[in-house]
């Protein structure tokens, strides 16, 4: 589905302070943020974002997190099982990437770190793609202009600069099309998402800045990364920030939505930053218990992003047994098809290590990849003899 | 014949003009290339006659130089950014070698990045700290980066269109010392493929190879050695990614003799590579055993030594008489 045509935009300003800073009343301990949806499934209205979406369309989003969690807890068990070198798991972050990703349109351009899954999913890329990375038959693989979905970016933050260029481009153009930087709580203390800032704001680039705070970068809490929230930063650099509930699907899209018609209308970047917590590892290698408490994730647990959806289209007899029962039965369905896909994905020719490392060729990697493919011929030959 | 006497900077400026004219893609960034034309004045002019949109004068961030143009060349743009000298390019080098030099490969060839990285480079002008430095070795090693360098004004004219036409990443080092150095360009002419070297003096004796500010030295030398009667061939190679070993073994089979010259570091150098690929590939042919001249393993010197630090005509000459001597 897509919401993209639908009504989620910010309201005609009732005060003059900036964006992000008009707040739903909270806790003193918790962080003030853009909020549509509370923990507890009920609907708030917010005095800057809205949404206005049809019964079938809240359950889309629904169906985008469940079918994204189940992939993503898929490929945790194939990492468990072997098949996959690595997984870095969404796990809790379902809400701002469906959210972030059902507010693109088409001809939008993402530029994902390596745990976007949920976005990719929006864009269209079939998550058997995603995996090709993780077991080790690719660093990508994919192409990136068919969905507008940049390859996954492993060193931290560098691709805050791609958008950023790419966005500039947009504008060079004469286009109305945005683009989307996703990077997390730890990649802001990347020097590198610095400068995406200061370029993006000195040409005025149409990009969202997509920070998913999700509290730890491996084990560094926040605090090792920041002395100021991280949606204070962009006012140093001229353009708003605006801190969302991460764990709200519809306030995700909501300021996302706001933020692409910001950019859209000329008016430059905006920082997204999503309010949300990692639930699982960093990646299948890590282990969270040596630097966070059970009382944190439980915490956290209780403001699922899934749960409160499920619970408002309960409550408002949106979505009734069948379509819940319906939705368990596609997702075995998905995970059935990710394990058996990935369980087929062939092992690349050794001779393709030589291919693509230039547009136009390169007389060394030309008489290297000779000399190889010769000396496992010789293989070939004494194996005949063997035989 | 087009044929113009000019400098090796004016050459490189008539080519950058002659890209934007012709393919509106073409995009010049960097640090001060707009109204002032560059530090070297390289991009004098231009963003006068093709404006603000085409030559960008960006924020003083060298990451952020090359990590833009990376996102507009997945645009479709072909940016050709300046960094302003060879120490500063460091802070780009992530972006340079983790991104720009991977992006193809990872997707597979299905996106290109056209991109052209200048950086004035080498010593012999009495600069200051950061200002002299010769680091083509740390690019030459990275796959996916092309790494050229011309030597004088025809090649600057003609390997520039030739790095913004290629599809893959050009890391395009300019001579900085031998901006002024003037020369025939004839723009009507069909360029020397961009990879291959070219002998810039013939020789029997003795192979003098070389790129960049060393060729005039490697000229200078081979002059003098020829008034003590000695053929002293010189190759300039043109390109550290890839080297052209066919033409150096070519030259090596005829004299028998191969000294190569740069100003990098000769520990772990272009020198290295080349000595090793043509020892393996002329082991029967050689009459001694390929040396090297070049910087020393310290820091680039205070301007006040770096005549010590450069290769100069005596050192070359040096290095010619041992190999002779074997």
């Amino acid at each position: 589905m897509t919401v993209e045509s639908t009504a989620a935009t910010r309201k005609p300003r009732r005060s003059s302070k900036r964006a992000g800073a008009a707040r739903t009343p909270k806790a003193p301990d918790e962080p003030q943020l853009v909020q549509l949806l509370t923990p507890e499934g009920e609907r708030v209205e917010h005095p800057e974002y809205e949404v206005d979406l049809t019964p079938e369309e809240l359950r889309g989003l629904y169906r985008d997190m469940v079918l994204t969690r189940r992939f993503d807890a898929e490929a945790t068990s194939l990492q468990r099982q072997g098949e996959l070198g690595l997984w870095a798991s969404l796990l809790g972050q379902e809400a701002a990437q469906i959210g972030s990703g059902r507010a693109l349109r088409d001809d939008d351009y993402v530029f994902p770190t390596y745990r976007e899954h949920g976005v990719a999913w929006c864009r269209g890329v079939d998550p058997t793609n995603l995996l090709g990375m993780f077991r080790g038959v690719n660093h990508g693989g994919w192409d990136p202009n068919s969905n507008n979905f940049h390859l996954y970016t492993i060193v931290i933050g560098s691709q805050t600069l791609h958008a950023t260029g790419y966005a500039m481009g947009i504008v060079k153009d004469g286009a109305d099309s945005a683009v989307v930087a996703y990077f997390g709580d730890g990649a802001s203390s990347q020097g590198d998402v610095a400068e995406a800032f200061t370029f993006s704001a000195v040409y005025n680039a149409p990009v969202v800045f997509f920070c998913q705070n999700n509290q730890w970068a491996i084990s560094e809490p926040t605090e090792k990364q920041m002395r100021v929230p991280l949606y204070q930063r962009a006012q140093g650099f001229g353009f708003p920030g605006v801190r969302v509930d991460g764990n709200d699907v519809l306030a995700c899209l909501a300021v996302t939505k706001s933020a692409l018609e910001r950019a859209r209308r000329g008016e430059g970047p905006t920082l997204v930053e999503a309010y949300t917590y990692r639930m699982g590892a960093h990646t299948t290698s890590d282990d969270p218990t040596k630097y966070r408490t059970d009382d944190e994730r439980q915490a956290w647990e209780a403001k699922d992003p899934i749960q409160r959806l499920k619970t408002y289209l309960e409550k408002q007899k949106f979505a009734d047994e069948a379509f819940f029962t319906g939705l368990e039965t596609e997702s075995e369905t998905l995970g059935k098809r990710v394990r058996e896909a990935v369980r087929a994905m062939p092992d690349p020719d050794s001779l393709a290590m030589f291919e693509n490392t230039h547009a136009d060729g390169h007389a060394l990697v030309d008489e290297e990849r000779a000399q190889f493919a010769a000396y496992q011929a010789s293989f070939a030959d004494s194996d005949e003899e063997g035989n | 014949m087009a044929g113009k006497n000019m400098s090796i900077a004016k050459a490189l400026n008539e080519s950058l003009r002659k890209a934007l004219d012709t393919d509106p893609k073409v995009l010049i960034m960097g640090e001060d290339v707009g109204k002032l034309g560059g530090v070297f004045r390289v991009t004098d002019g231009l963003h006068k006659d093709f404006g603000e949109d085409r030559v960008i004068d960006t924020p003083l961030a060298e990451s952020g130089i090359v990590g833009t143009a990376i996102g507009l060349a997945l645009r479709g743009y072909r940016p050709v950014v300046e960094i302003q000298f060879d120490g500063f390019v460091f802070p780009a080098y992530d972006q340079i070698v983790t991104q720009l030099a991977k992006m193809y490969a990872r997707a597979l060839g299905k996106i290109k990045l056209p991109v052209v990285v200048r950086i004035p480079y080498g010593g012999g002008i009495g600069a200051v700290e950061h200002h002299s430095e010769s680091p083509e070795a740390l690019f030459a090693h990275v796959a996916g980066l092309k790494v050229v360098s011309p030597s004088n004004a025809s090649d600057a004219y003609w390997m520039m269109q030739q790095a913004i036409q290629s599809d893959d990443p050009v890391i395009f080092f300019e001579p900085k010392r031998r901006y002024w150095d003037k020369g025939e360009v004839d723009t009507d002419a069909i360029p020397h493929p961009l990879h291959k070297a070219k002998v810039a003096r013939e020789g029997s004796d003795l192979t003098l190879a070389a790129y960049g500010p060393m060729v005039k030295v490697c000229l200078e030398a081979a002059a003098a050695a020829a008034e003590e009667g000695k053929s002293v061939e010189v190759l300039d190679l043109r390109s550290m990614s890839p080297i052209d070993f066919d033409s150096v073994q070519t030259s090596v089979e005829k004299t028998r003799r191969l000294v190569v010259v740069h100003e990098a570091p000769v520990f772990l150098g272009t020198g290295a590579e080349i000595a090793a690929r043509i020892t393996e590939r002329c082991f029967y042919h050689l009459e001694a055993p390929v040396l090297r001249v070049g910087g020393y393993h310290v820091p680039y010197p205070p301007a006040r030594l770096e005549d010590e630090y450069l290769p100069g005509l005596d050192r070359v000459l040096d290095a010619v008489d041992r190999s002779l001597a074997y």
